[in-house]
């Protein structure tokens, strides 16, 4: 199971789609919205995604999991739109014979999920907001040359 | 040749607008999308080296060259949180 939604998550489907007789362990993470970030009250997020290619890097998630830990009950929802605090964005379950390779995987999961996956989200505070990756102080920059755009570094 | 390339999150804010299209020569980098973008609205130049693309869906360096047809998109940073 590997979807992005757009209303409010629950656990029961995904523990029960990787749940199976031969299970001895299911591991979940939720994710939940903070109320405080980078010192400031949050008001709410907005999540976004590129869904077809979202859904597709969830899916590729759960691929790595099976080659690497030979599981292959991985389920990934991941909400998108206005979330308040507390709310579920993201919820991961894995299911194998045995516990240590379901903490290790659902670990591995959200990692790889704030990696690859193409889900952004804006946090709004009470007077401003910023999508997260493009706060000014957080660019991964290149290094002089590197890139066909280091002439903007010049021109500022 | 027309590519259509869709925007999300704060790209497709800073430009207003979820598609947009560029006048490309068959065969141009799809890096060369987000220069001509860059051209048009500055706002993009502060994070353009952070810039990932995806072409039909898939993670590609910049100088792979477009086809027409290709769907593009120019993807912002994501960050991860802890």
């Amino acid at each position: 199971m590997f979807k992005i939604v757009a209303e409010p998550l629950r656990h029961e489907p995904l523990v029960e789609a990787v749940s199976a007789p031969g299970v001895g362990g299911v591991v979940t993470f939720a994710g939940n919205v903070r109320l405080y970030s980078r010192g400031k009250r949050v008001s709410y997020l907005d999540y976004e995604a590129y869904p077809e290619m979202a859904e597709k890097y969830l899916r590729q998630i759960g691929d790595e999991i099976r080659k690497r830990w030979d599981i292959d009950r991985v389920a990934i929802v991941h909400r998108i739109g206005h979330l308040e605090i507390g709310e579920t964005s993201v919820i991961i379950a894995v299911g194998s014979p045995h516990r240590k390779e379901a903490f290790e995987a659902c670990h591995y999961a959200i990692d790889r999920l704030k990696e690859i996956v193409p889900i952004w989200k804006k946090e709004v505070w009470e007077d401003g907001e910023v999508w997260i990756g493009l706060e000014p102080d957080s660019y991964d920059r290149a290094a002089p040359g590197d890139s066909p755009f280091s002439a903007s570094e010049a021109a500022r | 040749m027309r590519v259509t390339v869709r925007l999300f999150a704060a790209y497709r804010e800073m430009v207003g607008a979820s598609r947009v299209e560029v006048d490309m020569p068959e065969g141009a980098p799809v890096g060369a999308v987000l220069a001509d973008l860059v051209q048009r609205y500055p706002q993009l130049r502060a994070p353009a080296e952070a810039t990932k693309f995806a072409v039909n869906q898939e993670y590609v360096d910049p100088s792979v060259p477009l086809r027409d047809g290709d769907e593009v998109v120019l993807l912002p940073p994501v960050s991860g949180g802890r």
